[in-house]
């Protein structure tokens, strides 16, 4: 089991989503995706759309400010 | 059953292509089946030179394809400035970490879109399967289009 990181805060829909399913992919089960993501549309969607397709959403944590920590599981 | 959106990309305009793209892998990213029907002025967003090449059967289609070009000279439906609007807005685009119709294509194509080319289009154009990039999958007429659209949302763009 490894951990992988991703940084979207810079991206716009529908990127967001895109570069973290596209990361998702790469993954083994089992493996841990850490997203680092804005507030507003990107914290609200990439962990709904995320647990949606069967990926589990371990843990959402403020990094600073705006700036937030999605931890997915494949 | 996943959910399923086919969309009818009949603009060959740069923003109405990025419309397309962006609903496409928006779509396919969140689990969705999805498939692009290519008809018409659509066909320049798949073809595998971007640019402006003599692609047709005859002197009179190679000129059409000369003019009409790929994804990289596709006009911008209003604005247009001869040609200029579509190169401001990807470098607008580029400055605003916002995706191009070129990067939303290679999107596409990693999240495992569906791509189709009209059959009837290309015949008129000229073109072949060949003039466009190997992530086509078929040429399609109506029928087919419509069987592999049934149960899901359809969009005309």
């Amino acid at each position: 089991m490894a951990t992988f990181h991703l940084d979207i805060t810079k991206e716009h829909c529908p990127m967001t989503f895109v570069k973290t399913k596209i990361e998702l992919a790469k993954l083994k089960t089992g493996d841990i995706l850490e997203v680092l993501l804005s507030e507003g549309e990107p914290l609200e969607n990439v962990p709904r759309t995320s647990q949606e397709q069967g990926y589990q959403v371990t843990g959402i944590e403020q990094v600073e400010g705006s700036t937030y920590r999605v931890s997915i599981q494949k | 059953m996943a959910n399923k959106l086919s969309i009818i990309s009949f603009s060959g305009d740069f923003d109405k292509l990025t419309a397309v793209f962006t609903l496409a892998t928006g779509a396919a990213a969140v689990g969705y089946e999805v498939n692009l029907f290519f008809t018409f002025w659509g066909l320049d967003a798949i073809k595998k030179k971007q640019g402006r090449s003599f692609v047709g059967g005859t002197a009179l289609t190679k000129l059409f394809g000369f003019f009409m070009g790929g994804l990289k000279a596709a006009p911008v439906s209003r604005l247009n400035f001869w040609g200029a609007s579509a190169s401001i807005f990807r470098s607008l685009m580029r400055r605003n970490n916002v995706a191009t119709p070129e990067e939303l294509l290679e999107a596409a194509k990693a999240l495992s879109v569906n791509f189709y080319a009209c059959e009837m289009a290309m015949h008129i154009l000229g073109l072949t399967k060949e003039d466009f990039i190997p992530e086509v999958k078929d040429v399609l007429g109506v029928a087919s289009f419509l069987k592999i659209a049934d149960g899901g949302q359809t969009l005309f763009i």
